[in-house]
């Protein structure tokens, strides 16, 4: 048991800024497997909870209410009754084909976790080519996508998986760009938004995802606002294209119901539509950590350069705890609004229960220890949840693009500002550092 | 490229024996849309002929909703079937009611009171404004933007809940009876109208806010399913739809009924003829409805609700059209009257039927998510389609 208690206690050594692949502790690395693959499921069961309660609001309906207080248990019942649903191949199809795809799209989704850095220690592994791993397994999935839909032999799958392909592929390309030019930003030198000052070295110049973020960390300014509005525009473009890339409104053709009635999963039922679903949404918080970790400083927390210092460090490192305790005390609030009704009891008091258990999370993250190990997790998965209610949003919002305006804003408008940008950017960079030379000496 | 639109449309049968002979050449892709599809308002079938993803030509079938109303009018008498013709665009089914009871009146040469006809157009304005919410709604919905439909449905509840209070009923209200009505309007009926007019004023700037500038609504609708107006005076398509093309034609001016003339309220008509002129023809439609409701509300002349009208009502032998402005075009009944108690025909053109004849004409070279936007933009309602 020795080597548990060391293992256990390097972890909490604050010192310890390594993620455990790198470090070559293997046994780190498992349990973080296991814990990223527990926490994207997780993540996608909040999120399909989330999702179908904010949509409802925005469209002035109460959404689930039924399963659980406030539908809180109806992502477990969802998967419940998916599960147990009758696996249906259709005679016609290609069986074999058929039963892989979907493990090949899940597949996909879950194993870009691998890099992605939730802190500084806190990732699986940290690549040196981090990056380009993420986006090529995250193109594996068109091929799951592309098998669904031919091997379902129908021709709605079949024209959807082609829609879908066609699509990611073209996204992808502005996407790349995109991401170059954040890369590029790594690589140059100075402080601040336009790179003037700072110290006279080199800059990293790097493919890690940990190396990215501390890139951003040492220029003082996250890529979204450096080279003004140069960064922010290449955010705008990679922001895009992730909708795109995951097949979200207003870009989901490949599964537009109106059009396709499901797109390339049409033939799909039960416990393998509900791995599509785990894939779409995993796919969705994959790539919104990339942007977030490219361009919004990844772990870091906001405010860096206004409110730094060690006094703002300590408040700042208080968020987490009050933000559990704020859910806990909406919980609350909604506890005291629910009917007194005897009918209601259990209701009431499960609610009562939830608001309990995230009042304790809330009190345990001030736990000192314990407050400087999450902060990075918690700015992290703030930042995507912000994506997240972006994705909700734009399906609230926006109308279908067709199919040959999507490849136009994809080909025609997106990859020429991409490769503007990335043009620009290497100017704005070597101009910089000329700028940040001249004055130093 | 030859413009499609002048292309005859080749049959499926000779496509199928072409696809027979040769083996190895590119095909059209056949698929069959509906009739359990989510966008095909009902059970509308569509066999589409695709190249791609453009559409060659398609071919509807009909007859999935098919009741015979038609027959059923011959085996009923004149009031007993006047509950049937709600059944045929439950959307509007004051609408249908108003057309069927002015037709047999038109029969039997009796006038509504001034009274009745005021009521009767609040009704059917009402109904206008209601059927056009359910269009956009779905409309939308079918052009991937989701949320205008729960706010329409928001606010049509309002119409439903003034038709519920009037008559009991929220979609198929037999509200009216041959010869006017026959209840009198509720208190409070009149207040509830204007309460509903200044609620829903800002809602229409709201559905507006949504879509009219919306990017990708513009793109979705600017040039899609265009249609000149010669096209639809052939295919007799009306309503919206012509008028969108730049035909100035509304029964309510041309061949004014009930008391439409009236009232003071003006026709908008587009200038393309393509879907978003379409969309904004209803959406200037709402707000005049709103107009004439307003001027119908402030209006109502005291006096019986009911003329003189036999309990048993026997025409004398003739026939008779009579048309009226649906909100999905004009609605006509053509009745032939053999003195019985019963007509000997009853003959309904419906709008939605005619204009459904112009989507093989919109769709063509169009994409397949085009059909959907077009079929929503026509406006059908398979229960009138089939009858």
């Amino acid at each position: 048991m020795g080597w548990l208690v060391q293992y256990v206690q390097s972890y909490l050594d604050p010192r310890v800024t390594v993620s455990p692949g790198a470090a070559g502790n293997v046994f780190w690395a498992v349990v973080y497997v296991l814990l990223v693959f527990a926490g994207v499921s997780l993540g996608v069961i909040c999120m399909n909870w989330l999702e179908r309660k904010i949509l409802a609001h925005m469209q002035v309906r109460l959404g689930p209410m039924r399963v659980g207080p406030h539908g809180l248990l109806q992502p477990i019942a969802d998967a419940v009754k998916l599960l147990i649903k009758e696996d249906i191949i259709p005679a016609e199809a290609d069986a074999v084909v058929f039963w892989v795809a979907p493990f090949i799209v899940v597949l996909a989704a879950f194993t870009v976790f691998v890099v992605v850095p939730f802190g500084p220690a806190h990732a699986i592994t940290d690549m040196n080519i981090g990056i380009l791993f993420m986006l090529g397994v995250s193109s594996l999935s068109v091929l799951g996508i592309v098998t669904a839909g031919w091997a379902s032999n129908s021709h709605y799958p079949l024209i959807g998986a082609l829609r879908s392909s066609a699509q990611m592929v073209s996204y992808e390309v502005a996407m790349g760009l995109a991401v170059v030019s954040a890369i590029l930003m790594t690589s140059l030198n100075g402080f601040g938004l336009y790179g003037v000052g700072g110290p006279d070295t080199p800059g990293i110049g790097t493919l890690s995802m940990i190396g990215i973020v501390r890139a951003q960390e040492a220029q003082h300014v996250w890529f979204l606002f450096k080279f003004f509005p140069l960064g922010l525009i290449a955010f705008a473009i990679f922001a895009i294209a992730m909708v795109a890339e995951t097949n979200r409104a207003p870009f989901d053709l490949p599964e537009a119901e109106s059009e396709l009635t499901a797109g390339f999963h049409t033939e799909y039922s039960g416990f393998r539509w509900s791995l599509f679903f785990l894939a779409e949404y995993s796919a969705m918080i994959a790539v919104s950590s990339i942007a977030v970790t490219l361009w919004v400083g990844g772990w870091l927390r906001p405010f860096p350069n206004a409110l730094g210092g060690a006094t703002w460090d300590l408040v700042f490192s208080f968020v987490p705890g009050l933000a559990f305790l704020f859910l806990a005390g909406m919980t609350f609030y909604n506890v005291r609004r629910m009917p007194k009704h005897p009918f209601f009891k259990i209701q009431t008091m499960g609610l009562a229960g939830f608001g309990a258990v995230l009042g304790l999370i809330g009190l345990i993250l001030f736990i000192p220890p314990v407050r400087d190990r999450v902060g990075d997790i918690f700015w992290f998965v703030a930042k995507v949840a912000a994506f997240m209610y972006l994705y909700i949003w734009y399906r609230g919002t926006f109308p279908r693009y067709r199919f040959d305006q999507l490849m136009k804003v994809g080909w025609k408008v997106l990859l020429p500002i991409g490769l503007g940008v990335l043009i620009l950017t290497a100017g704005a960079g070597i101009v910089g550092l000329e700028m940040a030379q001249h004055v130093t000496h | 490229m030859t413009d499609p639109k002048t292309l005859s449309p080749p049959s499926l049968e000779t496509h199928v024996a072409a696809r027979d002979e040769t083996f190895l050449d590119t095909n059209e892709l056949v698929i069959n849309m509906g009739p359990q599809h989510p966008a095909t308002h009902g059970v509308l079938r569509v066999i589409l002929r695709l190249d791609g993803e453009k559409v060659m030509g398609l071919e509807c079938v009909i007859g999935y909703l098919h009741r015979g109303v038609e027959k059923i009018g011959e085996n009923r008498t004149y009031a007993m079937f006047n509950p049937y013709v709600d059944r045929m665009d439950y959307v509007a089914a004051v609408s249908n009611g108003l057309g069927y009871c002015e037709a047999v009146e038109k029969l039997l040469n009796v006038e509504a009171p001034p009274r009745a006809q005021y009521i009767r157009v609040i009704l059917t304005e009402l109904n206008r404004v209601a059927s056009h919410q359910l269009w956009l709604g779905t409309h939308a919905l079918d052009i991937g933007a989701i949320t205008p439909l729960f706010y329409t449905f928001r606010d049509r509840e309002e119409i439903l809940k003034i038709f519920e209070k009037y008559c009991g009923a929220r979609l198929t209200t037999h509200a009216f009876r041959i010869g006017g009505l026959l209840y009198e309007a509720y208190d409070g009926f009149e207040q509830d109208v204007k309460n509903f007019i200044s609620f829903f004023k800002p809602k229409i700037d709201e559905y507006e806010e949504l879509l009219t500038t919306n990017r990708i609504w513009l793109e979705r609708t600017k040039g899609v399913g265009v249609i000149s107006g010669k096209d639809c005076i052939a295919l007799g398509v009306t309503g919206p739809v012509l008028r969108a093309s730049g035909v100035k034609w509304d029964i309510r001016k041309a061949q004014p009924y009930a008391n439409y003339k009236n009232f003071d309220f003006e026709i908008p008509i587009g200038l393309n003829g393509d879907t978003y002129d379409r969309y904004l023809v209803r959406m200037v439609e709402m707000r005049q409805a709103l107009r004439i409701l307003e001027q119908a509300v402030n209006g109502i002349p005291a006096g019986p609700i009911m003329a003189k009208v036999p309990k048993v009502i026997k025409p004398p032998v003739g026939e008779v059209y009579h048309s009226i402005e649906a909100p999905k075009g004009e609605l006509g009944y053509f009745i032939v009257s053999d003195g019985s108690t019963q007509p000997y025909r009853v003959r309904v053109r419906p709008p939605s039927f005619v204009n459904l004849q112009a989507l093989d004409l919109m769709c063509r070279g169009q994409l397949v998510a085009d059909v959907i936007a077009v079929i929503g933009t026509l406006d059908i309602v398979l229960g009138e389609v089939d009858r």
